[in-house]
């Protein structure tokens, strides 16, 4: 098991911290809720999607480090992409912290700090709530729970 | 019926927690490289060799099905099998080792006594009251209830230190109130509850009472005569001994009235094809083959609580919460949840600016094994505006070192949180 601090980077403790885009998108053209019934994690993904590419996106909602700082960054890192491109990236994403020895691909920014998270297998699910919730809230459903 | 309860301890010596510890393999072990302080007993608790070993017995030397063979076998895992509703019945001070029905948890028995006890006296608009602390397993029984029969869940509020007034959970018993259903300790918030007196309460209004004591059996002396009430459950995967298994105790003359929860073998007297005559309980409601190498684990448990002391366990965990409640509330930013006068082993916090979540695994680092969550009652962390807490709760093997170690690791979340 590799030590906490790998886990808990600066870039993490500072996203926790200072959370980007938690906040509303008005007008907003797709939302979802997603919950962990296990940790009782609660959050909402608002988008706005323009001709195509995402115009907009943020989150409100309250939950661990992991979960706050990995819905921070993507807020950050999906922005400006076409649809086809942020599911692209969201399934890259779910590799990476989900698989031993993946390294990220260099567009990933920071998003790569997220993948201390694949040693912690309790966790994962901090890290992947707000990306599953925006994919069901791409995909039309309104609520989604990672159970 | 005997008044003076069979267990009452003679000596007040203290115990030696650390020599208990060495009972326990599994706290031997380091975690994370680091001695193992174990401080989540209230969720399950560590078993002792001799628990472990009886259950192995069971499979090595003695192990049939009960209540069938003739065979020698057969024989004496029956009477092991049987030989630990004595030691159920003693343990809670019970009339009646035929008043002991052997069930898989505290869960079970609640959704046993609904089913079987309420249900069938339960009415559209009748009222089944409940407190606000309540384990979610002492509150989805009911809701369900409610739901099937058209029936509605009254709630004893909390306050803020997390104790109900019992001139409240009087005021909310009307002419409508066809059960009571309260929990003896507060999982989360450490609340010993005044059970005696709302027995007393609810009896003076005719209305029967079940007591969930899954976290008072394993921590304190527990007598159902002294309490009044009319069940009264627990799990023996908190009192030291396997999961899946655990004790339901009610009146004998209510049982007796009672139809089956689950049908099957082992639970008939007579039966043809046209018609089944039920066993008297409490085989009554012990359908199929059960859990027998479980139950019989279950004896040892609680033979090694005995032998430790109830009332020594009570006092050694009081006296590591006064040692827990110092150490912590001396730590700035940190809020204790649950400041009831009285109160068992049970220590709720939150940290400002870190997440239980994040407490859990940093702690996990530092060997130190917490609980981080809603702990199964949601309820009373909605009446703190809270989504989780992380909880330390204590076993009889706990020491000060342990408290110690949670210190550091809380030290360490200030760290990387503060």
């Amino acid at each position: 098991m590799s030590d906490v601090s790998d886990l808990y980077q600066e870039v993490i403790l500072d996203h926790n911290k200072q959370p980007r885009n938690k906040r509303d998108v008005e007008p907003h053209s797709h939302e979802a809720d997603g919950y962990n019934p296990l940790c009782g994690d609660k959050v909402t993904i608002q988008v706005r999607v323009q001709d195509g590419v995402i115009d907009d996106v943020a989150f409100k909602g309250d939950g661990c480090a992991i979960s706050t700082a990995s819905a921070s960054i993507m807020t950050e890192s999906l922005r400006g992409l076409t649809l086809e491109q942020a599911r692209d990236f969201f399934h890259r994403f779910h590799h990476l912290v989900t698989t031993d020895d993946v390294q990220p691909d260099s567009d990933m920014g920071k998003v790569a700090v997220l993948a201390g998270v694949r040693d912690y297998p309790m966790r994962v699910k901090c890290a992947t709530l707000a990306w599953h919730t925006l994919e069901a809230a791409l995909e039309g459903q309104e609520e989604i729970s990672t159970e | 019926m005997s008044a003076v309860s069979p267990f009452q301890e003679t000596t007040d010596k203290p115990l030696d927690a650390e020599a208990l510890k060495r009972d326990f393999p599994i706290l031997q072990q380091p975690m994370s490289g680091k001695p193992l302080a174990f401080l989540d007993s209230a969720a399950s608790a560590q078993t002792p060799e001799r628990v472990i070993e009886a259950e192995a017995r069971v499979y090595r030397e003695y192990y049939a099905n009960i209540h069938r063979g003739v065979y020698k076998l057969s024989q004496q895992a029956t009477q092991a099998y049987e030989g630990v509703r004595a030691k159920v019945r003693d343990l809670i001070n019970a009339p009646d080792e035929r008043e002991i029905v052997y069930v898989r948890g505290t869960t079970e028995a609640i959704n046993l006594v609904a089913h079987s006890f309420v249900r069938p006296r339960l009415q559209a608009g009748d009222e089944i009251l409940i407190t606000e602390m309540e384990h979610h397993s002492n509150i989805v029984p009911w809701q369900v209830l409610a739901e099937e029969t058209g029936a509605h869940l009254v709630v004893v509020p909390i306050d803020d230190n997390g104790e109900i007034d019992p001139a409240d959970f009087s005021a909310r018993i009307s002419e409508r109130t066809k059960f009571a259903s309260v929990v003896h300790v507060s999982n989360v918030l450490g609340t010993i509850n005044p059970v005696e007196d709302l027995t007393r309460r609810a009896h003076e209004r005719g209305v029967p009472i079940l007591v969930d004591g899954a976290q008072a059996v394993p921590h304190r002396p527990v007598d159902v005569q002294a309490i009044g009430c009319d069940f009264y459950c627990f799990s023996a995967h908190k009192v030291y001994g396997p999961s899946g298994i655990g004790a339901l105790w009610g009146r004998y003359e209510l049982l007796a009235d009672m139809p089956p929860y689950q049908s099957g073998g082992d639970m008939i007297r007579y039966v043809t094809l046209a018609k089944t005559e039920y066993a008297k309980p409490p085989q009554r409601f012990e359908a199929g083959t059960p859990n027998i190498a479980g139950v019989i684990a279950m004896g040892e448990g609680i033979d090694y609580l005995r032998e430790v002391g109830p009332a020594a366990v009570a006092r050694h965990e009081q006296a590591l919460l006064a040692y827990a409640n110092e150490r912590l509330s001396q730590i700035e930013g940190l809020r204790i949840i649950g400041n009831a006068e009285n109160k068992a082993g049970v220590i709720s916090f939150v940290i400002d600016g870190a997440h239980p979540h994040d407490m859990g695994t940093i702690m996990d680092q530092e060997g130190v094994a917490i609980r981080a969550g809603h702990h199964c009652a949601q309820p009373v962390m909605d009446h703190f505006g809270l989504a989780a807490t992380a909880r330390a709760s204590f076993g009889l093997y706990n020491t000060e070192a342990d408290v110690d170690a949670l210190v550091r690791g809380i030290d360490k979340v200030k760290e990387l949180f503060g």
